[in-house]
């Protein structure tokens, strides 16, 4: 192990713990109604827009309404999206002429990027027109981004509020946080890649005569503009099938860390959006700690994994890697990537070492809370903060409450499904494929390995990640629609049970603390929400895990490869 | 206290009998419905059974038997928890056994069960009769034996208006007659309500349980869902990996597993502690009118008690002797002496006292022509003594010091600028001062306080640490509000307070969100009773009060409440330390299935599997494995029932170190624990040779 490695981890960890907070704060003004500076820029824009559609702001919903206006919005992106897929070869901006999406995988690719997932069936270059990756992808990109921070903000009122019907109102919601920071943020960031080199053109791909007179055809596009936003809103879908390990994607080192940085930014300073919202800044450092802490436990265990293995088998492990990224950074990328819901890649999952692959299914299984998608990070966590709030609640002897509000039943039963849902869908889609002759035939791998791949798949599809451990031609009936389905129960098998749980929570009282409260922002608390988590996810997961990545690492010991 | 109650023992062998053969009743499908986690082990030993039989396998009919533990340990400490309850109950009951009742009807008097009576009837009872049913005494003046309920043998008096006009049915009338209004109908009266609480049978979820029930449910589901997915996720990496052969995987086993999983052990006990804690709050003397508000009494965040009886005595006492300059103390004790020897209000009783103890003055008998005593009267608000001394009347007076400053003024005499200041130190300092004169002469002041009960300061700091803010109410004014308040150690106090002031400050608390209690008796106190979330009445107070609160306690102790804030609490510290237990101890069940049923997979030439690693614990075969993990879960149930029926040790330590305390042992121990259990379980299986 390296200490250059270490260095470079300990300033990553620096630089996102000194930004985060402030962002953070920076963005409870301006989400809740005070754009500050770039209010005088924007403000007019956002009047418009609202007089364009009528929306009033101020008008607060009721969560049901929440729920439906975000739904009924979610509904119109992903047909948009579909439809556009399956004509494009009629609609302009198609320099390759490239044909129509087969319907399956415009469901498939329309369902992954209204939920955030971004898990990618198919190659973008070869299969998408500018036209679908800009206004439909890229669009949705900023939208289902803005949609989880907009559930984070409305439970942030609900948990201030007492004996209140209503929540915030949707469209204020997602109209701010698109306009006053994902659309500020990712022009900033592409201009910056732009400058290091990323593509951002819409002419027909470049062709180039090597120097052994054959023909190499360079594909282009509105690249830079994409990658930004596919990191700051934990979307991950690349541009290109490689992703962020393409050099037009990922330039130069520099780009590198900042895309790291892009892609664990604003889920971390949305934690202290929410201290900020809540009014108590010392429960948000709690959260983040508890996130930081398993963050550094995984990438620990990756880093070390991953370091053994080349020790164990030198050169074996650079398949599959780029070769312009050290070790270090392409393992923390990996493990940030599936803490985070972002899903993109620098190097390919499936050449890392099986623990290193295990870190990166553990983080996507316990729901993608270590910091997780832009805003469902926070709000998957909130699920996991009542849980423990309820259990360490009763052991002091009162009521269990949080920040004030009463934990009854009704949060319990919606707390439950939220993370329960998640995971029977990664446990049943994964028994489903090792049963289903359909599924079978479309393993390339055997094994452990095989095994691992499979359970990489529902996993990514159920968290909303995105990313892949490749060895399965997902572009099959099977696969595209039954991932499909996993990625609309993943996102809004939580995104209800959060809704519900915020309108009962705004409805309810407010107790005001006492010494016979139980504090959430102590360092006890914080171990064993820790605890309850990997608990949690440790229980749900042990089979599956040590039929996979735990059975691989055992036998790579002894030498057996799959 | 609670003499009169059955035995506090827990294993009582009658009792551990008859829970026993109810424990076995319970094993119909209809009362396994009740509890979804025991439902699951239920139908699963009924599958194991068959399967066993089917296929002759020993081991099969082994894990089938203790599954059948499970259910019936299970059942075993519902039965026990409820069998106590029953022993309550039956004495409760035993409180309502009266004869007949004595109907006044349209003015003629009828003889009538006690079931006939409905509220707002009349009846008669005199001396020798036993009180039919709860009431309001509406004429006449009795004394009552109330020991069937309070087990205190002094008889106490009830007579209509006031605050003692509440009567309980079951008690007997010693002396003269009362009517008496019946207040409730037959089968709603306190005890009956009380009386299903205590038996568990028609018991509701309190609100905490409710919500507790739902976790468990759902992580029950979760359990389903991960053993459901194992047989074709084993599959695959069988078909890919190299099964030994002859490796099978049964269902009974996957059924172990499942069993071990679900919150078995919090799910069994879930009813026992919620009964448990119903049961201890009877042996103090409390009754509840709902598990709620036991729940409630746990999450108080403020108490509302009344200075008088809960922290001070309730009477004056004198605790000093002040003279005014140019006077020895010696001769202030003697006048005051004199002034209080026919004062027979606990006060005056306090100085003759005082006197005696301080100063070695005898009490002395002045009865006799020369002396005349002057009682105290809300006219001239003094008392004393005029004695006929050589022909002059020496006339001794303590009263208030305004009283006496008009006296002496009157007189023509002066009142020491230094007593003045004596008097409002005393009133600054919450006394009561008392100023003594003779005939015009100033000779100082009487010092009488209020004195605060022993050990009442450490139980405010106690409630400190538990998160409770204690407020003091009382009529007092301000000034010897505050110093009493200071000197008790409550953190607030309301003085001058009148009943619509008390209701008002419940309902402002509450309205921030805290949850109050309080105690009371009068009728008065009804309303305020019936607002707060807690509201304690006492036995010797008004029907009234009774019907506005929801406890009553029957030792009348107002201190109580403080006993009835830590059952509550000690109630859901039980469920949560008990559903971290269970939790927790799934991880060592992992340890010892897991290799199992996978540490075959991927095995090369006779060696064992590398999932063979997961076996930590060294145990000796698969088949033990499974059959260990399998009786510890149902033994741990067995071991835990005295724990669920005593509850969790309460301590008033604050809300974090609790948390920290608990952690430690059910947490902690609880992931340690099992490790233990199950191997032991697997070496005495294995020297036994049982597998």
């Amino acid at each position: 192990m390296k200490t250059n490695d270490w260095v470079y981890f300990i300033t990553y960890g620096a630089t996102l713990t000194l930004l985060a907070p402030v962002l953070g704060y920076w963005m409870a003004k301006v989400l809740n109604g005070q754009p500050g500076f770039l209010g005088r820029i924007l403000s007019p824009l956002e009047k418009s827009i609202y007089r364009l559609t009528g929306i009033q702001p101020d008008k607060e919903m009721h969560w049901r309404t929440y729920l439906l206006s975000l739904l009924a919005f979610n509904g119109l992106g992903f047909l948009f999206v579909f439809l556009l897929q399956i004509t494009q070869r009629h609609l302009p901006l198609n320099p390759q002429h490239l044909p129509n999406v087969p319907g399956w995988l415009a469901f498939n690719t329309a369902v992954s990027f209204t939920t955030n997932t971004n898990w990618q069936a198919y190659s973008g270059e070869t299969t998408l027109s500018y036209l679908v990756q800009m206004a439909g992808l890229e669009v949705q990109n900023f939208l289902s981004a803005a949609t989880g921070i907009a559930v984070m903000l409305a439970l942030a009122r609900s948990l201030i509020r007492h004996s209140s019907e209503v929540i915030g109102n949707f469209w204020a919601d997602v109209t701010r946080t698109t306009l006053y920071v994902l659309l500020p943020m990712s022009l900033l960031l592409s201009l910056v890649l732009v400058q290091q080199g990323a593509v951002q053109s819409f002419r027909p791909n470049a062709v180039a005569r090597t120097i052994d007179g054959s023909e190499q055809v360079i594909p282009l596009g509105p690249v830079a503009s994409q990658v930004a936003i596919k990191q700051l809103g934990t979307n991950g879908g690349g541009y290109f099938g490689t992703n962020s390990a393409h050099p037009f994607e990922n330039p130069t080192p520099l780009t590198n860390f900042l895309e790291m940085l892009a892609i664990m930014l604003l889920p971390a300073a949305l934690i202290f959006t929410f201290g900020k919202m809540i009014g108590n800044k010392k429960h948000a450092w709690m959260i983040y700690g508890v996130m930081m802490l398993m963050l550094l436990a995984g990438i620990t265990a990756a880093y070390w994994a991953d370091w053994r293995m080349e020790m164990q088998l030198p050169g074996i492990a650079m398949e599959g890697r780029e070769y312009r990224f050290d070790r270090a950074s392409s393992v923390l990328w990996s493990v940030l990537t599936t803490a985070v819901s972002n899903g993109s890649v620098n190097a390919m999952h499936g050449s890392m070492a099986p623990v290193t692959g295990l870190v990166q299914l553990f983080n996507m299984m316990i729901g993608e809370v270590i910091f997780g998608g832009v805003g469902c990070g926070m709000y998957g966590m909130m699920l996991y903060i009542l849980l423990t709030v309820f259990i360490a609640g009763l052991m002091v002897g009162r009521t269990p409450e949080y920040l004030g509000k009463r934990i009854d039943r009704y949060t319990i039963v919606w707390a439950s499904i939220g993370l329960l849902l998640p995971s029977a869908v990664i446990l049943e889609g994964t028994a489903l494929s090792c049963l289903s002759p359909a599924a079978l035939a479309s393993h390339l791998n055997h094994g452990p390995r095989g095994f691992s791949e499979i359970l990489y798949a529902w996993t990514s599809s159920s968290a909303n990640n995105g990313s892949a451990m490749a060895g399965i031609n997902a572009a099959t009936n099977f696969y595209a629609i039954g991932l499909g389905m996993a990625m609309l129960l993943g996102r809004f098998g939580v995104i209800v049970p959060v809704l519900a749980i915020a309108g009962h929570l705004a409805q309810g009282k407010s107790i005001p603390p006492s010494a016979g409260t139980l504090p959430t922002d102590s360092l006890t608390f914080s171990l064993v929400l820790t605890a309850v988590i990997m608990i949690v996810g440790g229980l749900t997961f042990f089979p599956a895990l040590s039929l996979g990545p735990l059975i691989e690492h055992l036998l790579l010991a002894t030498g057996r490869l799959f | 206290m609670s003499s009169n109650h059955p035995k506090e023992k827990t294993f009582d062998r009658k009792l551990l009998a008859r829970a026993g053969w109810e424990s076995l009743k319970k094993l119909s499908p209809r009362s396994q419905l009740k509890n979804p986690v025991m439902l699951v082990v239920f139908l699963g030993a009924i599958y194991a059974t068959i399967s066993s039989i089917a296929v002759h396998s020993g081991y099969q009919a082994q894990v089938a038997g203790w599954l059948w533990f499970t259910v019936i340990f299970a059942n075993f400490a519902e039965a026990l928890a409820e069998g106590r309850g029953k022993a309550q109950a039956d004495f409760l009951r035993s409180m309502r056994r009266t004869g007949k009742a004595r109907l006044i009807k349209d003015g003629k008097e009828e003889s009538v069960t006690p079931a006939d009576l409905r509220a707002g009837d009349t009846v008669v009872c005199e001396a020798g009769d036993i009180i039919p049913a709860d009431g309001e005494v509406i004429e006449g003046i009795a004394s009552v034996d109330e020991s069937a309920i309070t087990g205190e043998s002094a008889p106490v008096i009830r007579e209509s208006g006031g605050d003692r006009s509440a009567v309980t049915g079951g008690t007997r009338v010693l002396s003269d007659r009362v009517l008496v209004r019946v207040v409730s109908e037959p089968g709603r009266s306190f005890i009956d309500k009380m009386i299903t609480l205590v038996e568990g049978s028609n018991r509701r979820q309190t609100p905490n349980e409710q919500a507790l029930n739902a976790l468990i449910i759902g992580l029950t589901i979760l359990f389903i869902l991960v053993v459901s997915t194992i047989p074709s996720t084993l599959g695959y990496a069988a078909s890919e990996g190299g099964r030994p052969a002859g490796f099978c995987l049964d269902l009974t086993t996957l059924i172990a597993l499942l069993v071990c999983l679900i919150p078995t052990t919090i799910g069994g006990l879930l009813s026992a502690i919620g009964i448990s804690g119903m049961d201890r709050l009877v042996r103090k003397n409390v009754l509840a009118t709902s598990g709620r508000a036991v729940e409630a009494a746990g999450d108080i965040n403020v108490l509302l008690l009344d200075k008088t009886g809960t922290i001070t005595f309730g009477n004056r006492m004198a605790t000093d002797f002040i003279p005014a300059r140019g006077v020895t103390a010696n001769d202030l004790a003697s006048a005051a002496q004199l002034a209080s020897l026919a004062d027979e209000t606990p006060e005056g009783r306090s100085i003759v006292v005082l006197a005696k103890e301080r100063y070695n003055l005898r009490e002395r008998n002045l009865s006799g022509p020369h002396a005349r005593y002057a009682p105290f009267t809300a006219k001239t608000r003094m008392s004393g003594i005029d004695l006929t001394e050589e022909g002059t009347i020496r006339s001794i007076r303590k009263g208030a010091a305004d009283a006496i400053l008009e006296m002496i003024r009157s007189q023509g005499g002066s009142f020491p600028e230094e007593v003045t200041k004596t008097v409002e130190m005393i009133s600054r300092q919450g006394g009561t001062p008392l100023v003594v004169a003779d005939n015009r002469r100033v000779l100082g002041v009487i010092q009488l306080r209020d004195v605060v009960k022993g050990g009442i300061r450490e139980r405010f700091a106690q409630m400190r640490r538990m998160g409770i803010k204690t407020v003091m109410i009382t009529g007092d004014n301000p000034l010897t509000a505050a110093a009493i308040a200071a000197e008790a150690g409550v953190d607030d106090f309301m003085a001058n307070a009148t009943p619509e002031d008390k209701l008002k400050r419940i309902r402002q608390e509450q309205a921030q969100g805290r949850l109050v209690a309080m105690t009371g008796d009068g009728t008065n106190d009804a309303p305020a009773l019936a607002q707060a979330d807690v509201g304690v009445a006492m036995n010797s107070g008004t029907q009234a009060a009774r019907e506005a609160g929801n406890m009553v306690d029957l030792d009348s102790n107002p201190t109580k409440l403080i006993e009835i804030v830590e059952t509550g609490k000690q109630l859901l510290m039980t469920r949560g330390a008990l559903t971290t237990f269970s939790i927790a101890n799934d991880v060592s069940k992992y340890f010892a299935i897991i290799p199992a049923i996978f540490g075959g997979l991927y095995a090369v030439s006779g060696r064992p599997g590398p999932l063979s690693v997961l076996n930590i614990m060294r145990l000796h075969s698969p088949q033990s494995s499974v059959l260990s993990a399998v009786i510890f879960n149902a033994l741990i149930i067995i071991m835990l029932i005295p724990l669920a029926l005593r509850g969790v040790t309460y301590r008033p330590l604050g809300a974090a170190a609790v948390l920290r305390r608990n952690l430690l042992i059910f947490g902690l121990g609880g992931l340690i624990t099992p490790f233990i259990g199950i191997k032991i379980i697997d070496l005495l299986i294995n020297w036994l040779r049982i597998i």
